[in-house]
């Protein structure tokens, strides 16, 4: 066994954030249990990405590189990872979870006989894992059973980027065997869905709405108060699936990360996907009927009670403060 | 185009969870079921393809006895046939389990296509179906929100993070995770609930696909998340709740 091995993801040429909080998962993982830990980074040229990793506490950093490594593939990715590990025969192997990781570390761990514990929250003594279950309603402990290497990925905003110690770190490469053929998929560039013309990452207020409104006939109640308080108005991914208002307007893993200084959650039961894209947020106000939502976790006021008396009240309160 | 659905059935999305007594997992005794949503998405795929190309639309569903009514309600959306996997234990399995009883499943029905939701809304692992993919041999794509078959396969379209998408091309037959929101979902309408009881619904025995063999993962225990913020909750009629929070936004908090 050859300790913790770390994959980090580049964005825009630098490693991405997400991957940094990953390799402080490893190191609270190599606390854990004693092991070092490594990190691997995977593409066509590797080389700045690596020194940039080699400037961090790991053992080493190796080089995953091929030229059909150049795009992201699943295919690609599996293939020289597999062989990456199936040479180091790691202990552990920590993800970050991304949507990329999501599409090929399941199929990765597959191939190596094992299950990938996704989307962590916490790890402890053990070590045992914890993941969120029922939409965030409860928090499930997970443990890796038998032989073999543990693969994890951790969620986005669980371990803190800055707590990853500085060193230095010898840098290898390893050079998969993958054939063109092998590679089945073509994926193209990426592109944007459609021009965006609401910046809600900017706003300072935004009221937000969820699948409690129930009716897209219901949302003028909403939109009033976000006037009131001079808010824009966001949206769980639902409305929006829904076409009740545009996907510009989402907030969450597959939409807008926004930080305004009032969050008003109405109607939001808080999945996970949706609290990654608004927990940056200064004051977050939740209303919702179920006093069990997650969003209550994420929020510094709540209301339990029926969304459509509490919003039009609120906006009748909001007005006469502005008074 | 021969395509294959896996479904699951899941607890309502209003459902009032309590911890069963050894804390392993939720009391099931009570609880509402319903099809889960990415699925729902993924049947609707499949049922607009097979309204285009032709073929037949076969759906997969693993667990106890009580899933045999999401079963004919994918039936009544319009289905032609299920296979119901009897498994009574389930939870016992993790994702590569699970996965290797939905491959035996759909391994020797030879489809073009195999669909899955994106992930559940209750374990939420998110890996069922590029698992299947990996077991079957096949090519997948994820987090897919619109197919389109080609002469040589499909054209997908995949959602990435923060409001990026990309295309891939890849060839048949193949497997997809479906992401919400791509179509518009069906109901199921009176002719096809009336209809869905006459169609085929093959039982087969977890036992007599996979055997069981050990998790590689155990979920051990489930809890209630303790709080990480401490939420001031206003209580009261809902004016007096929304007039005791603008005080608290003006005076408390400072954002009004």
């Amino acid at each position: 066994m050859s300790g913790i091995w770390v994959v980090l993801e580049e964005r825009d040429g630098r490693v991405s954030r997400i991957s940094w909080e990953a390799v402080a998962a490893g190191q609270k993982l190599a606390a854990l249990t004693g092991l070092a830990v490594n990190a691997a980074v995977v593409g066509a040229q590797t080389e700045r990405l690596a020194a940039e990793v080699a400037t961090k506490a790991v053992s080493k950093v190796v080089r995953v590189e091929h030229s059909l490594l150049a795009g992201y593939t699943a295919d690609g990715f599996t293939l020289a990872l597999q062989q990456l590990f199936e040479s180091e025969n790691p202990a552990q192997v920590v993800f970050p979870h991304t949507y990329q990781v999501r599409d090929y570390a399941p199929a990765l761990a597959a191939r190596l006989g094992q299950t990938l514990i996704g989307d962590v929250t916490a790890m402890d003594e053990g070590p045992v894992f914890t993941r969120q279950l029922m939409q965030g309603k409860l928090n499930g402990t997970y443990r890796h059973t038998g032989g073999g290497t543990c693969f994890v990925s951790v969620q986005a905003g669980a371990f803190r980027a800055d707590a990853v110690e500085a060193g230095t770190a010898e840098i290898t490469i390893f050079s998969p065997t993958i054939e063109a053929a092998q590679i089945r998929t073509r994926p193209s560039e990426r592109f944007r869905g459609s021009a965006q013309t609401v910046d809600l990452g900017s706003a300072q207020m935004i009221v937000s709405v969820g699948r409690g409104i129930k009716d897209a006939d219901k949302l003028p109640i909403v939109q009033e108060l976000a006037t009131a308080l001079g808010a824009e108005l966001g949206a769980s991914r639902p409305i929006c699936d829904n076409g009740w208002l545009p996907m510009e307007r989402q907030i969450g893993s597959s939409g807008q990360t926004v930080s305004p200084k009032l969050y008003l959650a109405v109607g939001i039961s808080g999945a996970i996907q949706h609290l990654v894209g608004m927990k940056g947020s200064q004051c977050v106000v939740a209303i919702n009927k179920d006093p069990g939502a997650p969003i209550f976790e994420a929020a510094d006021y709540g209301i339990v009670g029926d969304l459509f008396e509490v919003v039009p009240a609120l906006t009748e309160a909001v007005k006469t403060a502005k008074q | 185009m021969k395509i294959i659905v896996a479904i699951k059935q899941v607890p309502e999305r209003d459902a009032q969870v309590r911890i069963e007594a050894a804390g392993k997992w939720i009391e099931e005794a009570g609880l509402q079921w319903a099809l889960n949503e990415s699925d729902a998405y993924a049947l609707e795929e499949a049922l607009q393809l097979k309204e285009k190309h032709g073929g037949e639309v076969v759906v997969v569903s693993a667990g106890p006895e009580r899933v045999g009514s999401t079963i004919r309600e994918s039936l009544a959306k319009g289905a032609d046939r299920a296979i119901h996997i009897d498994s009574a234990d389930l939870g016992n399995r993790d994702a590569l389990g699970v996965a290797r009883l939905l491959a035996a499943a759909v391994k020797p029905e030879n489809p073009d296509l195999v669909l899955t939701g994106l992930q559940s809304d209750d374990l939420g692992l998110g890996q069922t179906g590029v698992i299947l993919a990996e077991l079957l041999g096949l090519p997948h794509a994820s987090l897919i929100l619109h197919v389109e078959k080609t002469e040589s396969g499909l054209t997908v379209k995949r959602e990435l993070e923060e409001g990026w998408f990309q295309t891939v091309e890849l060839p048949t037959p193949a497997v997809l995770t479906i992401q919400s929101g791509g179509n518009k979902l069906r109901y199921a309408t009176l002719m096809g609930i009336k209809k869905a009881k006459t169609k085929e619904v093959r039982v087969v025995a977890a036992s007599e696909l996979a055997p069981d063999s050990a998790p590689v993962v155990v979920l051990e225990r489930v809890a209630i998340p303790t709080k990480q913020k401490s939420t001031q909750m206003l209580g009261g009629s809902a004016k007096e709740a929304a007039a005791a929070l603008v005080e608290k936004l003006k005076f408390e908090a400072r954002v009004l």
